[in-house]
């Protein structure tokens, strides 16, 4: 049998700390990956966008330090993460949500989504999707598909004319001339954001690409069953939550596996499901609900995929 | 094990409500307390059926306790219980239609709960009809207590009610996943996180 061939790939974590990405500096990045869609989202929705994601990561900064306190535990407030998860909560709920769901959902996904679990590093779940989850679960009225289109104006989100069989221009889809949560509506800006993030090396690119390429690729897939559908891929890319998710929600290092290949399996994962909930569930938008249960196979997936030490055994 | 090492009927009585309490404590017969607390008034009920069934087995296992045979024993106290649970069951059927269908299987489900047979087993098979009886009320209270406390936190928020009647403000924004399955278990899990919390917080003092 030959040799292993060395391999001088940048391997998984962990690494010996060469000062570069620390937790906190990786967060301060991901905030400034999102500026291009916060911008956007104050732009499109008004001032009020920066009221409710203000009061979102002041409420998760509050609840990080009162749980951690309440552990006995140093909180992990100065690194910024659970700014970030409040951050990436509100950009994915409705332009005009009452402030109390943001309470809540603040609430659920610092408590029940993080600090249960042990507190940074040990949460199974996307804490701001398991927030985003039981507000969707808890108050309906303020997060059904037609609570994603202000009271007085007309239209409905891409996802729910696309249930209809109907479709948006993809030039409004891209620009985000169109209904749905702050954060999603403008694919341009997730994507100005995104790019950021892998030029500076704060994400790694194998999520996004294996979310975006498998939403091709079944967008074609949906194509080729039902060429009269108005609904190309480029639809299934620039519509919803796909852009804004495949960036700044799967992406999350804790709850997504740690491999390389880990991760391409894991994107592609959460694609396909994504897919599947547009097609058949109840619900419009299925990325969250994706992004959850990938994350609930993400120990499998590790599993499948431990890095073989260079010259150790298979 | 003789029976002079075994608890006394006050231990059992107050082991029950909270050092042994079958919910948060033992851990057992969780489908009704998962299924039946979406509202105080079903979870009332249900309490009030299992202490019936919980009183009426412990005390007949106990008189029967010199007849029964190791190998027969568990097809003894399922029979037994089966009979109470039949009782009761019917009775409610006849007497608290609505309730009753409000329940619908998880009372006739209460011959597998898991909370009586382990009863039978620990104690009414071992002691006198006195302590079987103490057992039986004490673990009543426990697991009332226990329902009582989910189903408050999960009517109120999920309703904004109590026992039906109006308690949070008109303007109450109903958070529905409570009354669905998610809520009773994240319910459950924080008020069981809660009670450990206590336990630890006053163990700590005992020492200190």
């Amino acid at each position: 049998m030959d040799a292993p061939v060395p391999s001088l790939d940048v391997a998984p974590s962990p690494h010996v700390s060469a000062g570069g990405l620390t937790t906190a500096s990786m967060m301060r990045e991901v905030m400034i990956g999102l500026l291009p869609v916060c911008g956007f989202a104050v732009y499109r929705f008004g001032p009020g966008v920066l009221l409710r994601l203000l009061l979102a990561m002041g409420l998760c900064i509050g609840f990080e330090a009162l749980f951690m306190g309440m552990r006995g535990r140093v909180s992990a407030i100065r690194d910024g993460s659970a700014a970030l998860t409040g951050l990436i909560f509100a950009l994915t709920l409705p332009p005009t949500v009452p402030l109390f769901v943001i309470a809540v959902g603040s609430l659920v996904s610092i408590g029940l989504g993080k600090v249960v679990f042990g507190g940074l590093g040990q949460n199974i779940f996307n804490p701001a999707m398991v927030g985003r989850a039981f507000v969707t679960a808890a108050f309906p009225a303020s997060m059904s598909a037609a609570a994603f289109v202000p009271d007085g104006m007309s239209g409905a989100t891409p996802l729910t004319l696309a249930r209809a069989g109907e479709t948006l221009p993809l030039v409004d889809l891209t620009t985000g001339h169109c209904w749905g949560s702050m954060g999603e509506v403008s694919a341009v800006a997730c994507l100005l954001g995104g790019g950021y993030l892998m030029w500076r090396g704060a994400m790694g690119w194998q999520i996004p690409l294996a979310v975006l390429a498998t939403s091709v690729l079944f967008g074609v897939f949906r194509h080729g069953v039902d060429p009269t559908a108005p609904w190309g891929w480029t639809h299934e890319l620039m519509a919803g939550g796909l852009c804004f998710g495949a960036f700044f929600i799967a992406t999350d290092p804790v709850s997504s596996p740690v491999s390389h290949s880990g991760r391409l399996m894991y994107g592609s994962g959460v694609a396909i499901l994504t897919w599947f909930f547009r097609s058949f569930s109840g619900y419009p938008e299925g990325f969250m609900f994706a992004v959850l249960l990938m994350n609930a196979a993400t120990p499998l997936i590790n599993q499948l995929h431990v890095t073989r030490p260079v010259g150790g055994h298979v | 094990m003789s029976e002079s090492s075994l608890p006394t009927p006050g231990e059992r009585f107050v082991n029950g409500v909270l050092p042994e309490n079958p919910v948060f404590r033992q851990l057992l017969g969780l489908c009704p307390v998962l299924a039946v607390t979406a509202t105080l008034a079903s979870a009332l009920t249900m309490s009030f059926a299992v202490a019936v069934v919980l009183l009426g087995a412990n005390v007949v296992v106990s008189l029967i306790r010199g007849w029964l045979r190791p190998h027969l024993r568990i097809v003894v106290f399922t029979l037994t219980i089966a009979g109470f649970v039949t009782l009761v069951d019917k009775t409610m059927a006849a007497f608290l239609y609505p309730m009753s269908k409000e329940l619908g299987p998880y009372l006739p489900l209460i011959i597998v709960n898991c909370i009586i047979i382990c009863r039978c087993e620990v104690c009414a098979s071992k002691q006198g009809v006195g302590a079987a009886a103490a057992d039986a009320l004490g673990q009543s209270l426990g697991f009332t207590l226990a329902l009582c406390a989910i189903a408050s936190v999960r009517e109120l928020l999920g309703a904004g009610t109590l026992l039906g009647f109006q308690v949070m403000p008109a303007a109450w924004p109903e958070w529905v996943v409570m009354i669905l399955p998610p809520g009773a278990f994240f319910t459950f899990g924080l008020l069981m996180a809660l009670l450990s919390v206590i336990q630890l917080h006053r163990e700590h003092r005992r020492v200190v």
